[in-house]
């Protein structure tokens, strides 16, 4: 089957930090694939670079096999990858309902002159688009929170919101930048369930980056873990995390030989 | 109990508090409202001191609401928009005193003309200036107002600096109310689609509004060309009422006067700017008349109470008197429509 999502090389450096280096993925369709590594590994900057929000030094990105790669982010977004943020970016003065009706703008076919005029076209198009809005919110569990501003909304109720406004978009790809970041043990089960309903009932295929490692381990068949720019290690959680070199990347070099030592 | 209670029918006073009347019939008492001020006025009834305040006010909310569009609901920090104006004047001057004969159907030609050609100024500058946010942006824009200013004061056509006098007398309190009401209809529908969310969602944050899928530049520059058509349709109004435009009246001062009315009034939100308006200007009239009644010499003192006031406002509530609030009278009614639905 041809991956939907396929990245060959991509190398990226910020003056004399290589920090993205020959970083290769394949994702599948209807996948779940996962992304680890220590802070500052690059992981982020993979996902600026699919997005479009940093241009690529070199390599390919391709979606459904067309290179997106140096194309403007928007171009990127509506051809089918959506994202969320490491630091929540919703748009906090707008009420939650208008915050999905954003990203439900493609949908709407009306001109400038329905809108300047306020024609028919414009006012239906307009219910549409609020009932759609609003079918999100239901499924995503925020309807009686619809007309308060995005920012009055609990840090868990905007995680949520984010993911819904991504999906919204109408994505084949859907990134989750550290979904479960500042979450406790309870929370953290509930995302892994709610992330496991989404897949199922969107058909998407969802790539990672997560800390947290229930989540890699419940979610993902598939792990790449990523050290200064570079993958170190790749494969299913199971055997990914018991790697060595993986081992050595998160606890440093002299607590690895505790480790060990206490192992034998 | 709790039942029966809910069940009670709404008592008069909430039904009055929160019936909200269908725009097209505000905007039809507002206009009946202007053409009686204005024929009271003609037949000598109401003194014309009054209808000048109002037609002052008019076309300073169809420049605020206007500026609103790029410094409120975009978020940028445009500082050009009496060039626009001026752009907007020009074009009605020459209009109405060199191609048409003096009456409705050249005002119209004119003001349509001053509409448009601020318009396509507004499109270039937006070309040049999107490509910079925040302060650059103020710059430039800020630059271009006295560009636009010094070009007329070079331009002998335009009568340079003396001015460009003998423009036919067409604009009245009417017209203005027609205009303002048309003004403030297209704000508002563009304000509540797509294309007001999309500005907002920049404001709002650029980066996640890209990355939604939004042509961010495209955005911009419509809600820039879209303000620099009603300052320019302003200025056409403008140009027809004083008869009399000088470049001085476009410069960066005129700016900062529609800045003051329009952080006064409260950013982001349309009724806010007619607040900010009529505020202002009332507050200026009504400081000018008072403090020259207890001294002439004191009248002046106005331009030292009226900016203390601003100052006041701004310490004391940042947003303005109405930030990114409407008045339910002046929003669209689909918020209760979604509010049935879901219920």
């Amino acid at each position: 089957m041809n991956p939907v999502l396929k990245i060959e090389k991509l190398t990226k450096s910020f003056g004399g930090l290589t920090a993205v280096n020959g970083f290769a993925l394949e994702l599948a369709e209807h996948e779940i694939h996962g992304i680890i590594g220590p802070n500052g590994a690059g992981k982020t900057t993979v996902f600026n670079l699919i997005t479009g929000v940093y241009r690529p030094d070199s390599g390919h990105i391709l979606l459904e096999e067309k290179e997106i790669a140096n194309l403007p982010p928007d171009v990127i977004s509506r051809s089918g990858i959506a994202r969320t943020f490491q630091n929540i970016r919703l748009f906090s003065q707008m009420s939650v309902l208008d915050n999905i009706k954003v990203a439900l703008h493609q949908r709407s076919n009306y001109r400038l002159w329905d809108v300047i005029l306020g024609l028919k076209r414009f006012r239906s198009q307009e219910k549409v688009i609020a009932k759609e809005s609003l079918e999100y919110l239901e499924y995503f569990g925020l309807t009686n929170r619809h007309n308060e501003v995005a920012g009055s909304l609990s840090y868990g109720e905007q995680r949520r919101l984010e993911i819904a406004r991504a999906l919204a978009t109408h994505p084949k790809v859907l990134l989750l930048d550290e979904p479960a970041a500042g979450m406790n043990p309870r929370e953290v089960e509930d995302l892994i369930s709610f992330i496991r309903k989404i897949h199922h009932d969107f058909g998407l295929a969802i790539l990672i980056i997560e800390h947290q490692m229930p989540v890699i381990m419940d979610l993902c068949t598939h792990v790449q873990v990523v050290d200064f720019g570079q993958t170190i290690a790749a494969g299913d959680p199971e055997t990914v995390t018991n790697d060595p070199l993986v081992i050595r990347a998160y606890l440093g070099e002299e607590e690895v030989e505790e480790h060990e030592a206490s192992g034998n | 109990m709790k039942q029966h209670q809910t069940t009670k029918p709404m008592s008069l006073i909430t039904k009055l508090r929160t019936a909200t009347p269908s725009w097209s019939i505000l905007a039809i008492a507002f206009l009946a409202l202007s053409g009686v001020l204005e024929l009271l006025g003609d037949m000598d009834y109401l003194n014309q001191y009054y209808l000048h305040i109002l037609i002052i006010v008019g076309m300073n909310i169809i420049l605020v609401a206007s500026l609103n569009l790029v410094n409120g609901y975009l978020g940028e920090f445009a500082l050009g928009h009496a060039g626009f104006m001026a752009v907007g004047a020009y074009t009605a001057a020459v209009i109405a005193t060199k191609i048409g004969p003096p009456g409705l159907p050249t005002l119209i030609i004119a003001l349509i003309g001053s509409t448009l050609a601020a318009a396509l100024i507004g499109y270039l500058v937006g070309l040049i200036t999107f490509k910079t946010v925040g302060d650059y942006l103020a710059i430039i824009t800020l630059g271009f107002n006295m560009i636009i200013v010094n070009a007329i004061q070079n331009i002998d056509y335009l009568g340079g600096p003396r001015g460009f006098i003998g423009i036919p007398k067409a604009t009245n309190l009417f017209i203005v109310a027609i205009c303002v009401v048309l003004t403030y209809t297209v704000l508002r529908n563009l304000v509540y689609s797509d294309h007001g969310r999309r500005w907002i969602s920049i404001r709002e944050n650029a980066i996640a509004a890209e990355l939604m899928g939004i042509d961010i530049n495209r955005a911009k520059n419509m809600a820039f060309t879209i303000a620099a058509a009603f300052a320019g349709l302003a200025g056409g109004l403008w140009a027809q009422y004083q008869q009399f435009i000088t470049p001085k009246s476009f410069d960066y001062i005129k700016t900062t006067d529609l800045l003051v009315m329009l952080y006064l009034g409260g950013t982001g939100s349309l009724s806010g700017s007619i607040l900010g308006v009529v505020f202002y200007t009332v507050l200026m009239e009504v400081l000018r008349n008072v403090l020259s009644m207890i001294d002439p010499r004191l009248a002046e003192l106005r331009m030292l109470i009226s900016p203390l006031i601003l100052v006041v406002v701004m310490l004391t509530k940042q947003s303005g008197l109405m930030g990114n609030r409407e008045w339910r009278w002046f929003s669209p009614r689909k918020e209760e429509n979604t509010d049935e639905s879901c219920s």
